[in-house]
């Protein structure tokens, strides 16, 4: 990751292999070889995508995807943190519930979705649990890394001048978990995002996901493409601010 | 009996090894350091030295026995008395050489104010001063050390703990660091143990080298070494320095074999039994 940044070259070749899909698109949905309802022409769906952000008509999806985001993210957060710091703290703890929960995290989790759906209805909270049942396990697995990994002069030595557990949390754990804790924070949100929009596009009322849906069902494909192009740029977008965040926690330190 | 900045009483102590059990390591250990002293713990390798000095700082319980400060018994780390530098890696890597110290001095109690005027301080007087905005890890490793010992003194406390501060270091920096570190403390007065593995180090630098036993460790001979400080880098050429050195050498050696084996020896004594009981050589073991 370190050459990357600021390698212009790197970013150059990334843009050209962008435009040249979309020019790719461009000419095989102009060109009639494919029907409009399998791929419609990119001026028509770039045409739709201005008009749904212009008009509006966009953000009520947006906004119940956010909401549901965020809350989803807030709680497999907080539950994911807090879990962590304590398995963490405790050697026998790590030993038993690292790799339970790393376990749990390989169990394809949407197979529960039904019983999702009947626990908390077909609306927003059913999406908000999936979404932090998903989020949970990269955040709770990457905090108890965290925390457990710190090498343990560093606890000694600021026993040795006289730390308090609130001056240890702050100045010690917190610190030198960071980085690793921020990384579980980037990809719980990732994972969290792509789990809600699933969701919703499986069984919802409401949302991007559930919209898109909605859109291919009625052979509105032209305005369906545009979604997605919303979904992608936002997913990127997601990506990038989080990406970052994590780049300044972890920034004074010697890369291993 | 307040004569003794540090007494350690009686002290014993051993470790639960799943493998083997109870292993002691320390061995009714008594010893007085006095006010003002510069004191050398050596032995061999693994032989609980470490061990003596964490406890003495409070960060492990000894099994039995007491540790005395000023003539009070300490229970835990007593950071407004004791100060320690550890061998290596113990500054935050996240914090510049200044704010290493300021944590420090935060964790200690330190009001705020005070803070920065001491970190400055301390970084002057290891000469430190054009790195104190580098993170650790843009320093060098002697850098490294002399941070950590800014660290420590900015705490100013009378009892210094030092646990093979220049042990990961090259010989030539070590050296160098310790000629430093002997007109450093010359001024400061304090009460310091040094744990070291180094017989030149030990002789250079302590005003009393205690020689101790292999595992458990007991004290098998005191070394006075009756030069003042500051020490000048002549010290080491002269023959009062070489003959202290073997002679501190003489105590250790016995101790050394006992740990690492001493398998020349064994090996040929094994020979020879096996020559003599069977009278054919067998390779099997």
């Amino acid at each position: 990751m370190n050459g990357i940044r600021g390698d212009w070259q790197a970013r150059a070749i990334q843009v050209l292999f962008v435009a040249a899909i979309l020019l790719l698109w461009y000419y095989v949905s102009t060109s009639g070889l494919v029907g409009v309802i399998f791929l419609p022409p990119l001026p028509r769906v770039i045409d739709k995508f201005l008009q749904i952000i212009q008009t509006g008509s966009l953000y009520y999806n947006l906004a119940v995807t956010a909401y549901e985001l965020a809350m989803a993210f807030s709680i497999a957060s907080i539950l994911g943190l807090s879990i962590g710091y304590f398995v963490g703290r405790s050697r026998i703890a790590v030993v038993i519930f690292e790799p339970l929960l790393a376990g749990l995290f390989a169990v394809p989790i949407i197979v529960f979705l039904p019983l999702f759906i009947l626990f908390f209805g077909i609306d927003m909270q059913s999406k908000i649990a999936f979404g932090a049942t998903y989020a949970f396990f990269p955040i709770v697995l990457n905090a108890i890394g965290g925390i457990s990994q710190i090498d343990p002069r560093l606890i000694i030595v600021a026993r040795s001048m006289g730390a308090n557990e609130g001056q240890l949390f702050r100045r010690v754990l917190l610190p030198a978990a960071l980085p690793v804790i921020a990384t579980g924070l980037r990809i719980g949100c990732i994972i969290g995002f792509l789990s809600i929009l699933g969701s919703e596009m499986i069984a919802g009322l409401r949302g991007l996901g559930s919209r898109i849906v909605t859109l291919a069902e009625g052979m509105n494909t032209v305005e369906m493409f545009a979604y997605i192009i919303f979904v992608i740029l936002m997913a990127a977008l997601l990506n990038v601010t989080l990406t970052r965040m994590q780049a300044r926690f972890s920034a004074p330190r010697e890369q291993p | 009996m307040s004569e003794f900045a540090i007494s350690i009483e009686n002290v014993s102590h051993a470790y639960a090894r799943p493998d083997e059990g109870a292993v002691a390591t320390l061995d009714n250990v008594s010893l007085g350091v006095r006010k003002g002293e510069l004191l050398c713990l050596i032995g061999p390798s693994g032989c609980g030295k470490s061990t003596l000095l964490n406890i003495v700082g409070g960060l492990v319980r000894p099994a039995s026995g007491t540790i005395k400060i000023n003539g009070r018994p300490i229970i835990g780390p007593s950071p407004k008395d004791i100060a320690f530098v550890f061998q290596e890696n113990t500054l935050f890597p996240w914090n510049t050489v200044r704010d290493n110290i300021k944590v420090g001095l935060e964790f200690q109690g330190v009001p705020p104010a005070e803070r920065k005027n001491r970190a400055e301080e301390a970084i002057e007087a290891v000469g430190l001063s054009e790195f104190a905005q580098n993170y650790p890890h843009q320093l060098s490793g002697g850098m490294k050390q002399r941070a950590s010992l800014a660290r420590a003194l900015s705490l100013r406390t009378d009892i210094l703990l030092m646990d093979e501060p220049f042990a990961s270091l090259d010989e030539q920096t070590r050296t160098y660091l310790g000629e430093e570190l002997s007109i450093l403390l010359a001024t400061t007065n304090k009460t310091i143990v040094l744990v070291t593995h180094s017989l030149s180090e030990a002789v250079f630098l302590a005003d009393r080298v205690v020689v101790m036993t292999a595992r458990p460790a007991s004290i098998k001979a005191t070394i006075e070494v009756p030069e003042s400080h500051p020490r000048e880098p002549g010290f080491m050429a002269s023959p009062r320095f070489a003959e202290l050195r073997n002679e501190l050498y003489a105590q250790l050696r016995a101790e050394i074999e006992k740990t690492v084996g001493g398998f020349v020896g064994k090996a040929a004594a094994r020979d020879r039994e096996r020559r003599g009981t069977s009278g054919t050589r067998s390779d099997s073991e």
